[in-house]
Parts: structure tokens; C-alpha cells; sequence
């Protein structure tokens, strides 16, 4: 064996016996560095005679290709061996609970969810949504509303007064929407659509009444809708907002001032426990109030009864949300109570479209 | 309403089943509420007798009684009743029987060791009137093994009807029966009613002081009747819908009430001194009425008075000296009719609620006043004998016809229905209304009783209701070729929007009372005179919120009382500054308490902290950003309302004229008024008072404009005074040059050890944005000094080396 070739095998047994990265490179500093053993030979290149520089030049150059090969093969291994050993020390408790997320933490109240509901089914429908202040007048809420002075009819509302001004009259809060249709039509020419979904108050507390509630009213006007429309409406309505193929619906002749021919509507359903199907079952639930708008309240609102006509309906839209979502006891609606909120809320991306769902 | 389907029968000829009528019923807006049927309820009770009754051997007031059911062998019956005794004949109820009182089904039983194979029955257990200690004792011939129900005849249905305001009429079985009829139920009985001729004079004279309360009044004495308890068919009419039998006197008037929607006085002659006058009651007169309760009247109260004084309250109640009692010899009936609106109001100021207030506050019938007190006299003399008076009649005694001109085409016009002239007039004929004509407008006159009846969509509701509102046929409402334009209001967008972002943010909405107590109303600036309710249904939800604070602080504190502490609420809804509707605005509020940092809730590994002002600030800045306020022009004052920690608080406004709302800790002080447990953190802004954008008539946005060359960013701290506020610094440095510095940024803040006690280092990042040319060294350098000397200009501070 040649010295090179007992040069070449030792140098390839120090690079297998390297076990770092470090060690490599002194292997390789000693072998190919400025002062390395197969530079020195290269070193001595020069001095041979041409034939000599061919034979063993050759045989210099293919044993430091060896050597670089090696080298580079066995700092390949080590580095990834290196990593792998670094990566393996590196560990995280992956099973750590997570904080939720602020998104899947917030609520929006059931109310908001069910008026966005509301809006959104009526939107499709062509209706504007109308609003007015909860403090109102008399006039408004009653006088032109076709609710004589002293009727008992002003009795079952149950009205909040406030205190009488010096001029005699009093302000009350809105026992119904209703005043802003009488607003809408004293300031809107026909034909008119709205819905006014709003908050309304009544001196009544029990399991089913709360001193305060929400509203929300449609009110057309025009020259040619009449009660077969309003049928249609709450019927499409009814199907879109409970969402069910079908809702069995009961109309049945009433009373209200405002409206003449007046009715109530029932819907079909079957009660479990606390669970309510829609379009099953046989027991008949109260829901709404509806009917042609009265020609007084026309009058009173300054629109020709005799050109113009239409109708309006309201209903609760507390008690609308708690049979759609099952919630039982009105009063928790408006205790604010975190747990009841948590329960009954919704998320905040859950918004209500037609397109993706109302309620998923 | 309550009456009886045999009562119904007495003016309504007809073979229609029960549930035929009461959906019927139902559906012509005569609602059934209810319908007791007791011959069904207790159809399986059946008529027994006790054989014999021994001492129970283990419990002293148990009797075992061998029992006669008419069927087989006698049964052991354990009875724990005190009347349980042999040869009494009694009510026996099987195993496997439901009993409703008790609401279980009762089965053969061991009771003290001794089988019991079935129950004697009390009238309470059978949910039957006239309860007592022991159970039921049936006379001795009463037929043993028959049904009990039968026997007693309590197979009559008794319906009530949830009767809307406008119905007077159907105030009376007669009414009722009437409707039914029209919508072909049967046949309406309705015979004339004859005049009872009077005798003599009536000897008692009658004024009527004020018209406007006593339209109409009639009166008649009945000589020489005989008072005592009334025939039973009269006590089982009225004992059927739950009123107790007095005497036959006292009987009729209220069986007239019910049967005819009449109500009717009559007063004990002998008991009455002198004429009669119908007047206003004086301030401060008594009287003890019928119910055993003494009123104190005021001028605004119609009375019935006599030499003695008020004798009865005019269409309510009767009083108690001059009523009819078993010892009455001449009566006196009064026939009347009463304003519905004082009725309404007396009936209300004191606390009245009686069957005659119910019908006079809805108006009786005015062409009935003389004949309810006809049918009145004859059923006084069938029934107590007697001579009567001619009828003493002061006013009216009767309405203003009605005749309303209706074209027949309204039927289509507003209820979209086709129905043939011929059934339009058998209806309203049926309800006792005339049509004249035949179209295309007819005359319609209005039957007396049907004071609701005035205009043309009344007649149409008479019709509607009578062909069934199922007739109506549903029509597809088109929308028609309005434009798909937003309805949303500029205020219903950013209420909808403020809600979701402060949901998205970890917040819990809650909906609280607009009313809360006035001491909370005040520490939010509230509570004044014109917010205050004149009838607050509790002293707590008394006056209008002037915030939605006071409400989610209430409802935290509940929270935190149940143990749950670290929560973040909040609420959008409306406040009230005034009772004026442009007075009465949206706002937004939301309130952190606890370890309920904008970073997360409650306690975590990955760090817990406890809300601070700032949080609120961020929840602030939220709402505003998500309703579309113009952020970069909003300035933030140090110090807020005086509910809040006036270290600790801010402003949030566009100019000193447009505060946008508030944020910060709440003051201590606040918190002890509100009785709730701090700290809280809470924000309150007002989402009207954001300033409209500017319309673009274009959906397109601004081109952009992206810069080819790198955006440069130094670092600069200062020392400033404590008081220095932050947002002077970041203002002044990109006050510099508006065109070229595109952010500042504060990414420290610094005060201990180091630093001058009185001092702090605040760092900011400045971004350059070049929009030519690449900068030079030089015009960075140019540029950082004169940050560097406007940030030392506006607030005092030093480069810190």
C-alpha cells in the first residue's frame, strides 16, 4: 500500500469516526486545510518531473475528491442527526386547553338575533322597517288609533303614564308599535310597507307578561291589498320564521280598534314538555292580531278611506322567540343572567340570511 | 261569558253536538275559552250505599264500610270521612277511576292493613260546589248502581267564551244564540215580549239630575210579592256558571243580566224614603254596598239617592240598606241606562268589578231598557205573585237609528271575498240588522244592540265572520318591481353592526329594563321630573335610564352574586334624555368585571388579567369603528362623566360639540350608589351622535396607490413628564410631515428605575413611506430631527440617549 493510499484510509476513518460536527471539520482542516496532510502532497506537485505530476497528481486530486466526498457525506448525516436530536428535545404540551376564542365567547341576546330574523324575512318581502320613540302621546297611541277618550279598550293596555304637564296633557309609553304606523302614514304618501319591530310597555307582571316587551307590526297601505294578502304574508311568514315546510294556520274574526274586520291567528302545533312542533299536532296556539286597517284610523292619519286601503298585524316578539327556541319563563329574557345568555344567545357570526339559514 | 248549553238551548232550537257549536263559535269571534263538561269528567261515579260501617281496627277515624254498588256483591271500602255511616247512599268511585280534584286514578288498596276496594266521595273530590267535611249524601230513594252524573243532572256542558269589548250584545245567552243561528246552527227563539199592564200609578217620582250620566230611566213598583227562594230551574241556571241563588227577587236580576245582556236593580220599597234622584254623588258620601264593602264617593260618581242618602252606585252595585231580603213585600225594579264612560271609570276608581258594570261599561242595548223590565215584572209575578205599577220613564228609551249606505262591493274589496247579494242579506237579516236595495249600494240599518256597528267595514266584518274566514282566500302579496335597495336605516345598520362587534369581542349582550330607580337614574345624570313614570309598576323600574349602565351594572352584580365574576357584558338599546323623541337616543355600553381583559376571561396558563380602562377604551373604539365613525378625527379628552374615576377615564368626542360617549373605571362613589362591587370597567357611547359619511354615488373604492420603494421605520424615546399624554407625542411626530410619515406607532411605555420619578419614557415607531425615490441617509436624518424638536416643542420631552 502506497502512502497515499494509507493517507486516504486513515483520513476516511477519522471522518467515520467523527461523531460531530465540530470534529468533522477538523478532520477536514487537517486533511485539506493550508497545512493538511493531501495539500502538503499537492504542495509538492510542483517540484515533480511532468511525467511524475501525471501519474501521481491524478492519484493526489482523486484521493482529495474522495476525501471531500466523505467529508460531505458524513456532514450530511451528522447535521440532520443533529437536528433530529435538537427537534426530539424540543417539546410542547400540545394537549394545553385553549382559552375560546372572543368569537365563540360572545352572545348576541336572542331578542337581536330574532329582530334580525324578522328584518330579514320581511326585507325579502319588500317591507322597510320604521321606528319611533318608546315615550309617546296620547294621540298617538291611542286617539288616532281609533281608541275613544275613556274606552275600555284603553283599559286592557294597562298603560304607563307620566306625570300630567301644565297644559293638562300626558305623555305615556307606547303600549304597541302602532304609533309609528300612524307616524309613517302622516309623513309617508301610499302605498306604504313597513315593519316596526320596537320595545313597548304595559303595567302587567306575571310568568307571561313583563312590564316591558317587544313589538313588531306590518303595515300596508295601497289601493288594492286586502285580507286575503295579509293570509299570505303571515303564512309565507310563519313557514320562513319557524322554519317548516308547512304551518297550519287558524284565522278567526276578533276585535281590535284599529282594525275592522279584525282577527287572531293560531297556529297549529304539538306541545311535549318543552318542546313545541310546528304544523302537527293538535292543539291551537295564539300568536298574532291582524286585520284591515280601520277606516278612522285612515282618517285620523289624514289618507281617504275610500281610495286607499290595507292592512296591519302585530304580534310579540318575545313570545316568538321563546316558542321558536324553547325558552320558558318571559322574565329571563331581561334578567341578564350569564348562564341563560350563554344558552339561549348566539354567536356572532351566526347572522340570519335567507341564504345560509336564519337559526344555523 | 259563561253559560250552560241547555241555557244556550233555551233561545237557540238546534241538534248541532257541543264541539260543533263551540267551534262554530270560535270561529264567528265568539272565542271559547273553556268548556267543562262534567257528565263526561264523571261519567264512571256511580250512586252506592253503605251496607255498614265498622271501626277501622288500626286507625281511629277510619271506618271500613261494606258498600251496595248495585253490581254483584258488596265491596270494603276503607273511608276516612266523619259521615260514613250505615244506610247512607253516596257517590262510588271504582278502581281504576280518575279523580279530578286529586288528579291521580284510583286502584284497589291496602290501607292499615285492610283491602279497600274503591272510594266514597266528597263533592270536592269530584271538583263539585258545596263542599263539606264528609262525603256526598244522596237522598235515601236515590237509585243505587246508576251514574251520579245523570242522576244529578250535571250532564249540562257549561261554556265561556273569551268575549272581545265590542260584543255588548253577547253579554247575554240570547245574543249568543243569535249569532249561532246566523251562522246556521239552528234556529233562534226569540218571541215577542209581551207588556205587563200596570195596576196603578207608580207612587215613587224619579229626577234625573244630569242626562249625559242617565240617558234613560225606568222604574215600577211590584205590590204584595212573596219573597223566598227562587224555582230551581232558576238556581241551576245560575249555580251552572258558578253564582250563588239569594232569593227569587235578587234571582231574576241576575238571570236577566245573563240571559239578555239586562242588568236590573230592584230595591226593597219599604226601605226606599221618598222620590228617587238619579245624581252626582257628593264629596265624601258613603255607601255600604251588596258586597258587604263601604265606598267613599266623590262628585264624579252617578248614584241612585234617596231622603236617606245614596242608595245605590247608578249600573254597579246596589246598596245594602235599601236590597231585597226574604221579608220584601213591594219591590221596586229599575230599568237604566248609564254612561259607559263614567261607568268604566267608577267602576275602576273603585275597585269594582261586577256583572253589571261589565255590561253597562260596554253599552246595553238602549231599545231594551222597557222590555228587560217587562220580562222582569212577569218573572217577579210568576215567581212571588204581587200587583204592579205602571212604568215611571224618565229620557230615552231608545237609541239613534243607524243606517249606513253600503255599496256591496267592499265585501271583495276588503276581505277578497265573493259572496251572492242573497246570502249577504240572509246573513245581516239573520243578525238583525235590514238591507234595503239591491245594489250596487244598499241601505243597511243597524239592529239596536249592535252599538259597534257604524261603518261599512263593520258590515263587512259581519259578513266575513258569518261565511267563515277560511273563505278568504290566501293571494300571493308580489313585491312587485320596487328596486332591492338596503332597508335599513343609517341607526338600525350601526345598532345591528355595534352588537355584533362587541359579541365578537367576547362580550355577552343583555337586554335590561328601560325603567330603573330613580337614586341610579341620578348618579347618570337622570331623574328628571319629566322621566319619572306617574304609575311605576315597582320603586325600583321607576324612571327612565338616562345610560344602559345603571341596568348591566344591576345585572353584573346579580352575575357576580351567583358566582359568576369575571364577565363581560353588554348592551345596545335606547336612553332617554328628555320626553321629546328627538330626546331619546341609541347607545352602546358594555362593562368588564373581574379577570376579563380584552386578552380572554378568567384565569388561564396563558396569562390572566383583570379589566382595565383601556379594555373598555378598545370595546369603545370597536363599536365606533364596526357603526362607521370617522376614527382618525376622533380625540380622546382625559377625564369623563362623573360616574367614572376621574384618573382613569376618558372622552371620546369629534370637537368639545360632539361628545361620542365615555370609558374608564367607575367611580368609587358610583359604585356605592349602585350597591355594586368594583372595580368595574365601562364604556357608554352614542351611536346617533356619529356624523353621517359621505354619500359616494359609486360602489368602487379609491384606486390604490402602491409605492415602489421600501417603507423606512426609526425608533425614537423620549422622556416626558408623567403627565405628558401619549397621544401628544404621536400626534406632534406625525404632525411632521403628513405626506411622508404614514404611522406612528407606541411600542413602550416606561416609569421606575431608570427614570426620573416624576418622568417617563415613552417609545415610538415611526413610518416613513417614500413615494419618489428611495431615501438618503441624509433626508432620514433630516426628517428624525425634526420629529425629534417637534415632540420636544408640543410636550417638553428629551431624546433619551
Amino acid at each position: 500500500m502506497s502512502d497515499l493510499q494509507t493517507l486516504q484510509t486513515e483520513i476516511l476513518a477519522a471522518i467515520a469516526g467523527a461523531s460531530d460536527e465540530a470534529a468533522i471539520e477538523a478532520v477536514r482542516v487537517g486533511a485539506l486545510g493550508k497545512k493538511g496532510s493531501i495539500s502538503a502532497l499537492l504542495s509538492t506537485l510542483g517540484k515533480m518531473s511532468p511525467e511524475q505530476r501525471k501519474t501521481e497528481g491524478a492519484a493526489i486530486n482523486l484521493a482529495k475528491d474522495v476525501v471531500t466526498q466523505a467529508l460531505t457525506a458524513r456532514r450530511d448525516i451528522l447535521k440532520s442527526a443533529a437536528l433530529d436530536a435538537r427537534l426530539a428535545s424540543e417539546t410542547i404540551d400540545v394537549t394545553l386547553p385553549l382559552r375560546d376564542s372572543a368569537a365563540e365567547q360572545g352572545r348576541i341576546h336572542p331578542l337581536s338575533q330574532v329582530m334580525d330574523e324578522l328584518t330579514t324575512i320581511f326585507a325579502d318581502m319588500g317591507f322597510a322597517i320604521a321606528e319611533g320613540p318608546d315615550i309617546e302621546t296620547d294621540d298617538y297611541n291611542f286617539t288616532r288609533l281609533n281608541f275613544p277618550e275613556g274606552h275600555p279598550a284603553r283599559e286592557m293596555h294597562d298603560t304607563f303614564y307620566f306625570n300630567p304637564k301644565e297644559d293638562g296633557s300626558r305623555l305615556l309609553l307606547r303600549t304597541h308599535t302602532s304609533p309609528v304606523q300612524v307616524r309613517t302614514m302622516l309623513t309617508q304618501k301610499p302605498p306604504i310597507r313597513i315593519i316596526c319591530p320596537g320595545r313597548t310597555y304595559r303595567s302587567d307582571s306575571d310568568q307571561t307578561h313583563t312590564p316591558m316587551f317587544h313589538q313588531v307590526e306590518g303595515l300596508v297601505i295601497d289601493k288594492g291589498s286586502h285580507l286575503g294578502h295579509l293570509k299570505w304574508i303571515l303564512h309565507e311568514f310563519c313557514k320562513a320564521f319557524f322554519e317548516v315546510d308547512n304551518v297550519n294556520m287558524r284565522f278567526r274574526p276578533s276585535f281590535f280598534p284599529f282594525t275592522e274586520p279584525s282577527l287572531e291567528v293560531d297556529i297549529q302545533c304539538r306541545r311535549d314538555k318543552n318542546e313545541i312542533r310546528f304544523g302537527e299536532g293538535d292543539d291551537w296556539l295564539e300568536i298574532l292580531g291582524c286585520g284591515m286597517v280601520h277606516p278612522n284610523v285612515l282618517r285620523a292619519c289624514d289618507i281617504d278611506p275610500d281610495v286607499y286601503q290595507g292592512f296591519a298585524w302585530g304580534m310579540g316578539i318575545d313570545r316568538i322567540a321563546m316558542l321558536k327556541y324553547g325558552m320558558a319563563d318571559l322574565r329571563q329574557l331581561f334578567e341578564g343572567d350569564v348562564r341563560w345568555l350563554n344558552h339561549y344567545g348566539f354567536k356572532p357570526l351566526e347572522v340570519p340570511t335567507l341564504a345560509g339559514g336564519l337559526s344555523t | 261569558m259563561k253559560f250552560s248549553l241547555s241555557w244556550l238551548k233555551d233561545h237557540l232550537d238546534t241538534d248541532e253536538p257541543l264541539e260543533k257549536l263551540a267551534d262554530k263559535l270560535t270561529m264567528i269571534g265568539l272565542e271559547v275559552e273553556h268548556i267543562e263538561d262534567k257528565a263526561k269528567v264523571l261519567k264512571p261515579f256511580s250512586i252506592a250505599r253503605i251496607i255498614s260501617a265498622e271501626q277501622h281496627p288500626n286507625a281511629d277515624r277510619l271506618r271500613v264500610c261494606k258498600v251496595d254498588t248495585g253490581a254483584g256483591e258488596p265491596l270494603q271500602v276503607v273511608c276516612g270521612a266523619p259521615n260514613a255511616r250505615a244506610g247512607l247512599t253516596t257517590v262510588f268511585a271504582a278502581p281504576g277511576t280518575y279523580i279530578p280534584a286529586k288528579d291521580f286514578t284510583i286502584s284497589v288498596g291496602n290501607i292499615r292493613g285492610v283491602e279497600s276496594q274503591g272510594m266514597l266521595c266528597s263533592a270536592g273530590e269530584l271538583e263539585l260546589p258545596e263542599d263539606n267535611d264528609g262525603i256526598i249524601e244522596l237522598p235515601a230513594d236515590a237509585p243505587v248502581g246508576a251514574g251520579y252524573a245523570e242522576w244529578a243532572k250535571l250532564g249540562d256542558p257549561v261554556l265561556e267564551i273569551n268575549l272581545t269589548p265590542n260584543r255588548q250584545d253577547c253579554t247575554g245567552v240570547h245574543g249568543i244564540a243569535r249569532d249561532l243561528a246566523a251562522a246556521d246552527m239552528g234556529k233562534f227563539k226569540d218571541p215577542g215580549i209581551k207588556q205587563v199592564k200596570g195596576e196603578f200609578p207608580c207612587p215613587v217620582k224619579v229626577t234625573v239630575e244630569d242626562a249625559t250620566l242617565c240617558p234613560g230611566f225606568a222604574l215600577r213598583l211590584v205590590r204584595g210579592v212573596k219573597n223566598g227562594p227562587s224555582p230551581e230551574w232558576l238556581q241551576k241556571r245560575l249555580t251552572s256558571i258558578g253564582l250563588r241563588p239569594i232569593n227569587a227577587l235578587v234571582d231574576i236580576t241576575n238571570f236577566l243580566t245573563f240571559d239578555r245582556a239586562r242588568p236590573l236593580h230592584v230595591f226593597d220599597a219599604a226601605k226606599v224614603k221618598g222620590d228617587i234622584v238619579v245624581r252626582h254623588a257628593r264629596d265624601g258620601e258613603t255607601l255600604k254596598a251588596l258586597d258587604g264593602r263601604t265606598y267613599t264617593l266623590d262628585s264624579k260618581v252617578c248614584v241612585i239617592a234617596d231622603e236617606h242618602g245614596v242608595e245605590s252606585l247608578a249600573g254597579i252595585m246596589g246598596g245594602e240598606a235599601s236590597g231585597c231580603s226574604e221579608d220584601t213585600v213591594d219591590v221596586l225594579i229599575e230599568s237604566a241606562l248609564w254612561n259607559e264612560i263614567n261607568i268604566a271609570q267608577t267602576g275602576r276608581k273603585l275597585g269594582i268589578n261586577s256583572d253589571a258594570r261589565y255590561r253597562f261599561e260596554r253599552g246595553v242595548d238602549p231599545n231594551f231598557m222597557l222590555p228587560g223590565l217587562e220580562l222582569a215584572t212577569k218573572l217577579v209575578m210568576d215567581l212571588c205573585g204581587g200587583s204592579p205599577s205602571e212604568n215611571i220613564v224618565v229620557g230615552n228609551a231608545y237609541g239613534d237609528d243607524r243606517v249606513i249606505d253600503f255599496p256591496i262591493s267592499e265585501v271583495k274589496r276588503l276581505a277578497a271575498i265573493d259572496v251572492p247579494m242573497v246570502e249577504m242579506r240572509r246573513i245581516l237579516v239573520h243578525l238583525g240588522f235590514m238591507m234595503v236595495g239591491n245594489g250596487p249600494v244598499v241601505k243597511v240599518a243597524v239592529p239596536s244592540w249592535r252599538s259597534d256597528v257604524h261603518g261599512k267595514a263593520d258590515i263587512v266584518e259581519e259578513i266575513m265572520r258569518i261565511v267563515g274566514v277560511d273563505k278568504v282566500p290566501m293571494t300571493p302579496f308580489e313585491r312587485g318591481d320596487a328596486p332591492r335597495k338596503p332597508i335599513l336605516t343609517q341607526i338600525q345598520l350601526r345598532t345591528r353592526r355595534a352588537k355584533r362587534a362587541l359579541a365578537a369581542r367576547g362580550l355577552v349582550e343583555a337586554v335590561t329594563w328601560s325603567f330603573i330607580s330613580k337614586p341610579h337614574a341620578e348618579v347618570f345624570g337622570g331623574g328628571a321630573p319629566e322621566l319619572a313614570l306617574a304609575n311605576p309598576i315597582a320603586a325600583d323600574l321607576s324612571d327612565m335610564r338616562p345610560s344602559l349602565l345603571p341596568g348591566l351594572i344591576a345585572s353584573a352584580q346579580a352575575n357576580t352574586d351567583h358566582g359568576f365574576a369575571d364577565l363581560a357584558l353588554f348592551e345596545v338599546g335606547q336612553v332617554f334624555k328628555g320626553d321629546r323623541p328627538q330626546d331619546q337616543f341609541v347607545a352602546a355600553a358594555g362593562l368588564r368585571h373581574g379577570l376579563a381583559s380584552s386578552n380572554g376571561m378568567g384565569r388561564h396558563w396563558s396569562g390572566s388579567a383583570s379589566a382595565g380602562a383601556l379594555d373598555a377604551k378598545a370595546d369603545a373604539f370597536a363599536v365606533l369603528a364596526a357603526a362607521g365613525a370617522p376614527m382618525q378625527a376622533l380625540q380622546i379628552v382625559p377625564g369623563g362623566a362623573s360616574w367614572l374615576h376621574p384618573g382613569r377615564s376618558g372622552t371620546i368626542q369629534i370637537g368639545p360639540q360632539n361628545i361620542l360617549g365615555y370609558f374608564g373605571e367607575l367611580h368609587p362613589r358610583a359604585l356605592e350608589a349602585l350597591g355594586a362591587d368594583g372595580p368595574l370597567m365601562a364604556f357608554e357611547v352614542i351611536l346617533d351622535r356619529i356624523p353621517d359619511a359621505k354619500q359616494r354615488a359609486t360602489r368602487a373604492k379609491p384606486t390604490l396607490e402602491l409605492s415602489a420603494f421600501q417603507p423606512v421605520s426609526r425608533d425614537f424615546a423620549f422622556i416626558v413628564d408623567r403627565s405628558v399624554k401619549s397621544g401628544d407625542i404621536v400626534r406632534a411626530a406625525a404632525g411632521v410631515d403628513k405626506k411622508l410619515i404614514t404611522g406612528v406607532s407606541v411600542f413602550d411605555v416606561y416609569e421606575g428605575k431608570g427614570i426620573d420619578d416624576d418622568k417617563k419614557s415613552v417609545a415610538i415607531a415611526v413610518t416613513m413611506q417614500p413615494r419618489e425615490k428611495t431615501l438618503t441617509d441624509q433626508e432620514i436624518e433630516a426628517a428624525a430631527a425634526k420629529i425629534v424638536a417637534e415632540v420636544t416643542k408640543k410636550t417638553g420631552g428629551i431624546l433619551r440617549a
